[in-house]
């Protein structure tokens, strides 16, 4: 077999093909799930019963007034769970609670003729209460020490030695909002009974294994029993990982009761209501330099806002203490992190997994101190990169820094930094009150799952016997184009033309025992997978082909000229056709299918410890964002971003560009326009989201796209740790847009004196904005401003933060529970 | 209920709705027209939009009453003969979709746009297509898509002289064409 990484002749990936179900999407044809619903016969429509408390003991629950009413079928309670009343692997998830946890928590589901029967249904079912105090805000819960689950430390070298010597000091606090994932197609299932009960479950999912595996739990069933197919969603961003398992087993439970078809589709209001989001964090931080402003240490507690339950919270936690580094060395550093439980959504999997969060910390810190330090932002950036040699501080090797500063270096030259900054300057001495800035930033983010296991993906390829070729791999597709990519690998592998390869749905009973198409790993597991399948397929061909050439099996060559053509090195020069090799190795009774198994080498992580290599390889990338703000109001816009990615050797780069930019805007929104806002009054209404449709949640649209976009890939960037020698792409360039929050940072304190310090909102909406110019002017007009940085001197070590005392790790952190017993495997990193 | 006569993709269909009803529902639940999707609820992310007597409209936003008697095209009507139309071909070849779900009724709006503004500036792209949102894209694409289709209807509009009078080369009302009712 092949290196992973090496390309053939004329490769299919690498080329510029739009995405494998285009013109499906283009005519309407494209199914998603709800699709299904119109095909399906007798059909019963679900919809949940909401309690509006955030924080209740239900004392009684009557669903006999639901079932008067017309169309209703059937309340499904926790009386009605065959197996595990939990929708989740670590058991503080039940599906139906007798605790409130959060406001529009869902104690029962009405089952109806119709969707409309159902909603009467669910209005009906009276739920009595006692109301509880509820904590909605993170602070409010640190003060309470209301915590859930592990609180991990990585540490380094030695904190005061290096406060001890170090020449500047700083510390302050942070807290930044999180993310609703908005995906334009809300949570859909739509389960089946068959002829023995055996259920089949279409679902919206991220992960169909585990939804397998929780419907089956909950059910009461044996895996072998429970089919998971997702034909495709309509965007995940991490918000389908986890959240799809209980929906999916309500609509299960309610097929096996009636033996109906039963549909779940929550409302966009439900699904924001009820479904977890981006974690927010509250953080505190010290933080050393030298006299050159290079960092010395970091001393930082993390604090995620987990809301009611686990879920991925501690997986969450770990990546953020993993990117807290970012793309700096810091040689000694101290960073707890813990999770804290609030009568919110149980936040969950977004885009980057914690990553964002960690490295937030960092270039807020970074944008906060540099003034401080007299220097200018872009500056302290690129003198505290990583440098060869260097590891993070969780022990891992920083292999290819050097490609920070490439592509830095790239993008001041492509973007024309120095020119643009001397304007900028002009533009803000002759303008009083609109001020613009340039901000340039890096990514480095680590790339597999923090945890091991997960590390590995499974493929079934068929080849039939007129040369047609099926794939099926373990990895869903959300709109990223896994798929796409995974059909240029396997015609690559096969060296057939993209037409002759087939890819059909993701489905459990075809590639068991998946991790989820998250942590960005898509491409490199499946990949692998449907790699090792058609090689094993080839290995078997090539004999064939040996033997009517007349040469030794290593001299055949298959996929010349992209034609599905074999050749020999040598030989008489004959050509065999795909089709009728295959076809003769039909008749020469050689099997034609393989299954493709793959695991990433080399990885390893202790989580008690928070230390070892937990990823294969860092993606890098840079960009540099200009804004312009309007002094009156806060308002700005984006006047040009350019980026340059490392994505390796591209596999599709049609498809990469385009995750480059929607990640970028993506995160645009998360750190400047989404704003999650639930009520903290003493109201009843106390913990209600109130941003819980378009309407009041603002997603970046056609007017916030920045007026000059230029996205270029980092070139001679092979990857030689990944199929084809790509990298992953889903969540790296989110981390981009760091940029556009720090632009706005420096555009706010160019309305005050030279090194004014900001202390900036996330998200930076256009009122935070205006308050940071506020700052920024106060400042000018003779009141000092530190940016609520406390900058300290002659040896003093800066407020320390709080050190928690939990366990680094729980005896349930890294357990998944089976139908029966608790067995040791694992969650997500 | 009350019976409604919708010509939609060409179909006349004859039907007892429920008056409270909307558009979308309808097409989706009666009609089977699965390629247009609900997205928001709340008439903000324009998936769910359709031409009504060539006009977009935000199905969520209208009761199927109120389409009586008009003429509905969704994005499973708008290729004609197996032709695709020149938007859809730009959104295909420009990548100016990833998970798809916003992609007809960014199409379907886009139409509108280049029906009312054949020669778009890159600010009346965006502009017209404002009320439309995509999670996936950033939204790079889709202007380039547009700009793609826009071109190559004013090329094909100078060379066959067909346009209408703003240039337009694409007729969206589509003649009658009764094939029967679902009811």
């Amino acid at each position: 077999m092949s290196h992973l990484s090496e390309r053939p002749a004329n490769p299919v990936v690498g080329q510029e093909i739009p995405h494998e179900s285009a013109a499906l999407h283009v005519t309407g044809a494209a199914l998603y799930t709800d699709d299904l619903v119109m095909r399906t016969r007798d059909v019963l429509h679900a919809h949940p019963v909401q309690v509006p408390h955030a924080h209740a003991r239900v004392t009684a629950l009557r669903t006999q007034p639901a079932l008067a009413v017309p169309g209703v079928v059937r309340v499904l309670t926790a009386a009605d769970v065959p197996g595990v009343n939990d929708a989740g692997v670590k058991h503080d998830e039940p599906l139906f609670p007798s605790e409130v946890m959060y406001f529009g928590h869902s104690v029962a589901w009405v089952l109806g003729e119709t969707l409309e029967a159902a909603r009467l249904g669910a209005a009906a079912v009276e739920v009595d209460v006692e109301p509880l105090p509820a904590i909605i805000d993170v602070k409010d819960a640190i003060a309470a020490e209301s915590f859930q689950g592990a609180q991990p430390r990585v540490e380094r070298g030695d904190i005061e030695a290096a406060f001890d010597a170090a020449a500047h000091v700083f510390s302050g606090e942070f807290e930044f909002a999180g993310q609703e994932h908005f995906y334009l197609e809300t949570h859909c299932a739509l389960a089946l009974v068959d002829e023995n009960g055996q259920v089949f479950v279409q679902s919206s999912t991220q992960h169909p294994s585990e939804t397998q595996e929780i419907v089956a739990h909950v059910l009461g069933l044996a895996s072998h029993e429970v089919t998971v197919q997702c034909l495709r969603m309509g965007g995940g961003f991490g918000g389908k990982e986890m959240q799809p398992h209980g929906l999916a087993a309500i609509a299960a439970i309610g097929s096996r009761l009636t033996g109906r078809p039963v549909r779940l589709r929550l409302s966009r209001t439900q699904d924001m209501t009820m479904t977890g989001k981006r974690h927010g964090f509250h953080s505190q931080w010290r933080v050393a330099f030298d006299a050159d402003g290079r960092l010395q240490a970091l001393d930082a507690t993390l604090t995620a806002d987990g809301g009611w339950s686990l879920d991925l919270s501690e997986p969450v936690l770990a990546r953020a203490l993993c990117h807290i580094d970012n793309a700096y060395w810091i040689p000694n550093a101290r960073v707890n992190g813990r999770i804290a439980r609030t009568n919110k959504t149980s936040q969950t999997a977004f885009r980057g997994f914690g990553g964002p969060q960690g490295m937030l910390v960092i270039e807020d810190i970074l944008g906060r101190c540099a003034p401080l330090l007299g220097l200018d932002p872009a500056s302290l950036r690129r003198r505290n990169f990583y440098g060869p040699g260097q590891t993070t501080p969780y022990g891992q090797p920083v292999r290819h820094s050097e490609r920070l500063a490439a592509a830095w270096d790239a993008v001041t030259r492509t973007g024309d930094l120095d020119r643009r900054r001397a304007e900028i300057e002009a533009f803000n001495a002759e303008h009083p009150d609109t001020k613009r800035a340039i901000a340039i930033t890096p990514v480095k983010f680590g790339i597999s799952f923090n945890l091991t296991a997960f590390n590995q993906a499974g493929a079934l390829v068929h080849v039939y016997k007129d040369g047609s070729v099926l794939i099926n791999h373990g990895g869903t597709e959300m709109g990223q184009g896994l798929h796409t990519k995974m059909l240029q690998v396997a015609a690559t592998s096969l060296g057939v033309p993209l037409s002759r390869v087939r890819l059909a749905p993701t489905r459990t009973d075809k590639v068991p025992n998946t991790s989820a198409t998250a942590a960005s790993s898509g491409a490199d597991l499946n990949g692998g997978a449907v790699k090792n399948a058609c090689e094993q397929i080839t290995d078997r061909l090539r004999n064939v082909a040996a033997g009517r050439l007349g040469v030794h099996p290593s001299d055949v060559r298959f996929g010349a000229d992209r034609g599905g053509i074999i050749s020999a090195i040598g030989g008489t020069g004959e050509l065999i056709p795909w089709d009728e090799l295959v076809h003769q190795a039909y008749f020469q009774r050689v099997q034609l299918w393989a299954a493709g198994f793959y695991r990433t080498e080399g990885l390893h992580w202790d989580s008690a410890t928070m230390h070892g290599s937990p990823f294969k390889y860092f993606a890098y990338g840079v960009a540099a964002t200009e804004v312009e703000v309007d002094g009156f109001t806060g308002a700005n816009r984006t006047r040009r971003v350019d980026i340059v990615h490392d994505v390796g050797d591209s596999l599709s780069p049609l498809i990469d560009i385009g995750q480059i930019e929607g990640g970028f805007v993506q995160g645009a929104g998360w750190l400047t326009l989404e704003d999650l806002r639930w009520d903290n009054s003493d109201s009843p209404t106390r913990g209600r989201l109130a941003t819980q449709a378009a309407s009041t949640y603002k997603l970046p649209s056609f007017s916030e796209m920045p007026e000059e976009f230029n996205v270029t890939l980092l070139e001679q960037a092979h990857e030689d740790g990944a199929v084809y020698g790509g990298k992953a792409v889903g969540e790296p360039p989110l981390m981009l847009a760091f940029s556009v929050r720090e632009a706005l940072r420096q555009a706010a304190a160019a309305f005050g004196p030279q090194g004014t310090s900001i202390d900036l909102a996330s998200p930076a909406t256009p009122e935070a904005v205006f308050w940071a110019v506020e700052e920024a002017r106060a400042a000018a007009s003779g009141q000092p401003d530190d940016g609520h940085v406390t900058a300290s001197s002659n040896g003093d070590h800066g407020v320390v933060p709080v050190q928690p005392h939990g366990p680094a790790r729980h005896p349930e952190s890294e357990r998944v529970v089976g139908r029966q017993a608790v067995e040791p495997a694992g969650v997500r990193p | 209920m009350t019976r409604i006569t919708v010509n939609v993709d060409g179909t006349k269909y004859s039907d007892e709705v429920e008056p409270r009803t909307l558009l979308v529902q309808y097409l989706r639940e009666s009609l089977g027209k699965t390629g247009t999707v609900i997205g928001c609820d709340t008439s903000n992310c324009g998936a769910c939009t359709v031409h009504l007597d060539g006009t977009s409209v935000k199905s969520c936003n209208m009761l199927a009453v109120q389409a009586d008697g008009h003429e509905v095209t969704t994005i499973e009507g708008l290729a004609k003969n197996g032709e695709l139309h020149p938007l859809q071909t730009a959104f295909h070849e420009c990548h100016a979709l990833q998970c798809g779900y916003c992609t007809p009724g960014m199409i379907m709006q886009s139409c509108d746009l280049l029906k009312n503004n054949p020669d778009p500036s890159e600010q009346e792209i965006r502009e017209g297509l404002e009320g439309n949102l995509c999670r996936c894209t950033g939204y790079q694409n889709i202007v380039k898509a547009v700009q793609q289709a826009a071109r190559q209807g004013k090329e094909s509009g100078q060379q066959s002289g067909q346009g209408d009078a703003d240039g337009n080369p694409v007729d969206l009302n589509e003649a009658e064409q009764t094939v029967g009712a679902t009811s």
